[in-house]
């Protein structure tokens, strides 16, 4: 037998994969950095590494529907006259009118009322809808204050200082011109059709010894009625949350890396922060050491789905958890009943991100008149209802199954690991093993 | 992050109330530093003694006899007076360099603050007021002095992590801000033999300042040269055995506000830390500008 | 005349005080004593009262200040009036960094100097400086007139959209995209008005000269990106 030169079968790189290569030529050609929406779409270790073990012989647990398992939370008791009192441990997200269309974030706070949670503003001020339609508001205080002003944040329930988000930590806000409609412009004293950047840092306050001042001042304007909430973007969790809590916060928000943005640029969003599963345990690490766990309450977002995301969150620490991407999916966002139109602009339902450019098949992240009227605010304000219900349920299954009366009683021990770095992460023994890598164990 | 004070005299007639006026300006800043405070005064020499501050987490056990240990080991007369968890020893200044071995001989245990003809450290976790009864602050004389409270962003709270930190004869610093490249700057250093006792970045700052006037630079050089090597964001306030100097970051965004008067030159994170003090009213003042050295000196 | 005084009473029991006058009031004349530095004085009033303040404050004073006429008799820390919607303040010493940032009405008037980023952000507020101001000043300013008799810092309206900007004295830089523009007839005309507000006597708006944006950073574009 004879053998011919056999062929080389071609073979790509996997350091210049094809996504990669695609990149540079868009670069070349365009000089713009690639701008997205979302959050980090790597792969990263997360909530599906981790595992609950149940109640046995060792552990009894509680009976489903028939045995009290409470989900409720109270937010803000520290320094807070009024603080906020919720049904159950899942909020919506600061996400901006501007960034959203008018019935988007109608919905949200439809949704979120009916659940019995509470919903956020973000960088546009706030609109008569979404304080209309929301039971509990949270009033986000940002760098760029747009649309900031004495009566809102009277009428706000809670106030978030935005120090950082998970997306983008140390970066600011951006909406493009797309999508400064007239309506957004005037709510930001922007001109219309310009290309927004916010600043990455507050206008006039810099550092944790700042931040205490200013939170006075916000105190001292709303009479110390409202519950303070510090934002942060999973940077450096343990000093972020120890300094929120110095400068006077009633309530840490942490954000991780598969937290969403409204845009920013690609190598920000997949290049800097930390997954949201390595954030938890260094936070409630700062918490416990200054002896403030659950007197300053913690609340974990990005990349939270379902109710064994939350879950798993509490039983790390945290003491609720925010929506923000899941929230939009309920609502709309990349459903494959849009597919022709996903193809149209060149990706497919599951993988459009480009919502700065304001196009949005699903009418959410657009201010296009007639793109946002696919939005039906009470349809999907009861989607997303039904959604939280059903997290809220799978949550309460979980405690239940781990012998809990509240979901706050869930604990790191009730956890195991599936991967190693889930294990050091997470600071639970890998799964089969007493081992926590980093810890200690065999 | 954190609260400056500093008070620089002009007039002779004030130095016996240094301190307490330096001590009530360290209370007023409080808010911006609860987690310790410290303070560095220069105060009179008499040209043939130094003086070196040390502390220990065992003072009673670790400055018992210590002076004269060290007297029959130096064959020189040496005297110790302890405040609380420090204490200051005073040795013939031809003998400082011998003296700072031998106390580490003596006292592995016991940690040198700073030392010089005429500088004093005293640091220690806790509130401003705490720290300034402990080592009755209120109480002491001199021409010029330094002070910081601190809110740990970082770095542990701890004495040793609370400011000043002392890297040179008669040289302190304090800082208000965060440094972004300490890290790198403290591994050159090392390389070039300085020594660090913590992880935080203000002692790199001030490790940074000895080292280029350990080269010859004057301070004023080395505050130059800062600008440029030193990332991140600062308001640095130091003082040498005749001088004392104010730098900020390019960007200038951490508080700072200098008062001058015949008499005095303050410096205060906030303007409440000058409120109290004595001609205020009718005192020049102003915020230091960006990248811009100010340095006064005896 | 209300006088409250720092000294004897919490900051609390000063605003609160502030909050709750009632529509029809007389207490409209509130003075305040020994402030000594003080964070956040009367902060948040929403009502057409005066406050005179004697001596000097901290961060924040008259911040988010609503139809109120505040008066310092002293300097202010940071943060001046910061985000005001309306009525007047009126400092008789200097003013730290961030004056008026982000304001979105009244007028804000500094007798001595202004440190650096005066009018941050502004988005509406009348800012009248006598004396100088800092670097960074009018950083991404959005709306509203900025007036200032001496001289101006380092990269003066950085970013800057639609405010504008009338120093008598020099700039020593310009920021990224703001430059000199004309003085039209129109812009002697509000300078005039503004100098009339704030009680400025003896100097004529042709002194002036104007900067706002060359809005070339408005869209993208990569060969501006030296400016970002």
């Amino acid at each position: 037998m004879t053998y011919k030169n056999p062929p080389t079968t071609p073979r790509k790189s996997a350091t210049f994969d094809d996504y990669t290569m695609s990149e540079i030529r868009r670069a070349a050609a365009t000089g713009i950095y690639d701008i997205r929406g979302g959050g980090a779409k790597r792969k990263v270790p997360h909530f599906d590494d981790l595992l609950f073990l149940g109640a046995s012989i060792s552990r009894y647990p509680l009976e489903g529907y028939r045995e009290r398992c409470d989900t409720s939370v109270v937010l803000g008791g520290r320094h807070a006259k009024k603080p906020i009192e919720l049904k159950i441990p899942i909020t919506i997200a600061g996400m901006s009118f501007g960034s959203l269309s008018g019935p988007a974030k109608e919905a949200l706070g439809r949704g979120a009322t009916l659940a019995g949670t509470s919903t956020t503003t973000g960088d546009g001020g706030m609109t008569e809808e979404e304080r209309g339609h929301s039971q509990t508001l949270v009033y986000q205080y940002l760098p760029s204050r747009y649309g900031m002003n004495p009566r809102d944040l009277r009428r706000a329930d809670a106030i978030e200082i935005v120090v950082g988000q998970g997306a983008k930590p140390g970066g600011g806000g951006m909406l493009l011109g797309q999508k400064i409609s007239d309506r957004v412009a005037e709510m930001r004293t922007l001109p219309k059709g310009i290309d927004q950047r916010s600043a990455c840092r507050h206008p006039d306050w810099t550092g944790p010894d700042d931040l205490e001042i200013k939170i006075l001042e916000l105190r001292e304007i709303t009479d110390w009625e409202k519950p303070i909430y510090i934002k942060i973007g999973g940077a450096r969790p343990y000093y972020d949350t120890a300094l929120a809590v110095k400068a006077g916060a009633d309530v840490v928000v942490l954000d991780g890396m598969q937290g969403g943005t409204a845009a920013t640029q690609e190598v920000f969003i997949e290049h800097v922060g930390q997954p949201t599963l390595a954030c938890i345990r260094p936070a409630v690490q700062a918490l416990q050491d200054l002896g403030m766990h659950r007197k300053v309450q913690l609340v974990v977002s990005g990349g939270i789905r379902n109710g064994a995301d939350v879950a798993k969150a509490l039983a790390l620490g945290a003491d609720a958890v925010s929506i923000g991407t899941a929230a939009l999916v309920a609502l709309g966002d990349n459903d494959p009943h849009w597919e022709e139109e996903y193809n149209k602009l060149g990706t497919t339902a599951g993988a459009y991100d480009d919502w700065h450019e304001g196009k949005d098949p699903a009418g959410i992240t657009t201010q296009d008149p007639e793109l946002m009227k696919r939005v039906d605010p009470i349809a999907a304000g009861r989607r997303l209802a039904n959604y939280l219900k059903v997290m809220t349920l799978e949550t309460q299954t979980i405690a239940r199954a781990c012998g809990k009366n509240h979901v706050h009683n869930l604990e790191p021990e009730d956890l195991c690991a599936l991967t190693l770095e889930a294990a050091a992460m997470a600071g639970v023994p890998l799964a089969g093993t007493s081992w926590i890598p980093g810890k200690g164990g065999f | 992050m954190c609260g400056i004070v500093g008070l620089f005299l002009k007039d002779k007639s004030m130095e016996p109330q240094l301190g307490a006026l330096l001590s009530e300006m360290l209370v007023s800043m409080t808010d911006r530093g609860p987690d310790s405070a410290g303070i560095a005064i220069y105060g009179a020499g008499d040209g043939k003694h130094s003086k070196i501050t040390i502390q220990s987490a065992s003072p009673e056990r670790d400055f018992a006899g210590l002076d004269k240990e060290l007297g029959a080991k130096l064959g020189a007369d040496v005297s110790l007076i302890a405040k609380s968890t420090h204490a200051v020893i005073e040795v013939p200044s031809a003998k400082l360099d011998e003296a700072r071995t031998a106390i580490g001989d003596l006292r592995p245990d016991v940690r040198i603050m700073g030392a010089g003809d005429v500088i004093e450290i005293y640091k220690e976790v806790g509130l401003p007021a705490d720290v300034v009864d402990r080592f009755k602050l209120a109480g002491m004389t001199g021409t010029h002095g330094i002070g910081h409270t601190r809110m740990a962003t970082e770095s542990a709270v701890t004495t040793l992590g609370a400011h000043p930190f002392s890297t040179g004869p008669d040289e302190c610093l304090v800082h208000n801000g965060s440094l972004s490249n300490h890290n790198n700057l403290r591994r050159e250093l090392k390389r070039d033999g300085m020594k660090f006792e913590t992880e935080n970045d203000t002692e790199v700052a001030a490790a940074y300042l000895s080292n280029k006037m350990a080269h010859g630079m004057n301070l004023g050089q080395a505050l130059e040269a800062g600008l440029s090597d030193l990332d991140g964001f600062f308001t640095f306030v130091v003082g040498t055995k005749d001088g004392f100097g104010v730098v900020r970051d390019p960007i200038a965004c951490k508080p700072a506000v200098l008062a001058e008067t015949d008499r005095y030159v303050a410096f205060g994170s906030e303007y409440r830390a000058l409120a109290n003090l004595p001609g205020i009213e009718d005192a020049k003042i102003w915020e230091p500008e960006p990248s811009k050295v100010y340095f006064w000196e005896h | 005349m209300q006088t409250v005084d720092l000294a004897k009473s919490t900051l609390r029991e000063l605003n609160h005080a502030l909050h709750n006058i009632k529509g029809g009031s007389n207490e409209t004349a509130w003075e305040v004593v020994n402030p000594k530095g003080s964070h956040s004085v009367a902060v948040g009033v929403d009502a057409p009262v005066t406050v005179d303040v004697r001596g000097s404050v901290g961060y924040y004073c008259g911040g988010m200040n609503s139809e109120a006429t505040i008066t310092v008799h002293g300097s202010v820390g940071p943060g001046v009036g910061e985000n005001m919607m309306s009525g007047a303040i009126f400092v008789k010493g200097d003013a730290s960094q961030y004056a008026g940032a982000t304001g979105r009405g009244g007028l804000l008037v500094i007798e001595g100097n202004a440190s650096s980023r005066c009018g941050i952000s502004m988005k509406g507020i009348d800012i009248v400086v006598h004396g100088n101001i800092g670097h960074m000043s009018a950083f991404m300013a959005q709306s509203g007139n900025l007036v200032v008799l001496g001289d101006a810092g380092d990269a003066l309206g950085d970013s800057i959209y639609e405010a504008r900007l009338f120093v008598r004295g020099t700039v020593k830089s310009l920021g990224a995209d703001c430059i000199e523009k004309e003085m039209r007839p129109e812009h002697v005309d509000l300078l005039s008005g503004l100098l009339d507000k704030a009680g400025v006597t003896g100097v004529k708006p042709e002194e002036f000269k104007r900067y706002g944006s060359a809005r070339t950073l408005y869209n993208f574009n990569i060969d501006n990106a030296d400016a970002y």
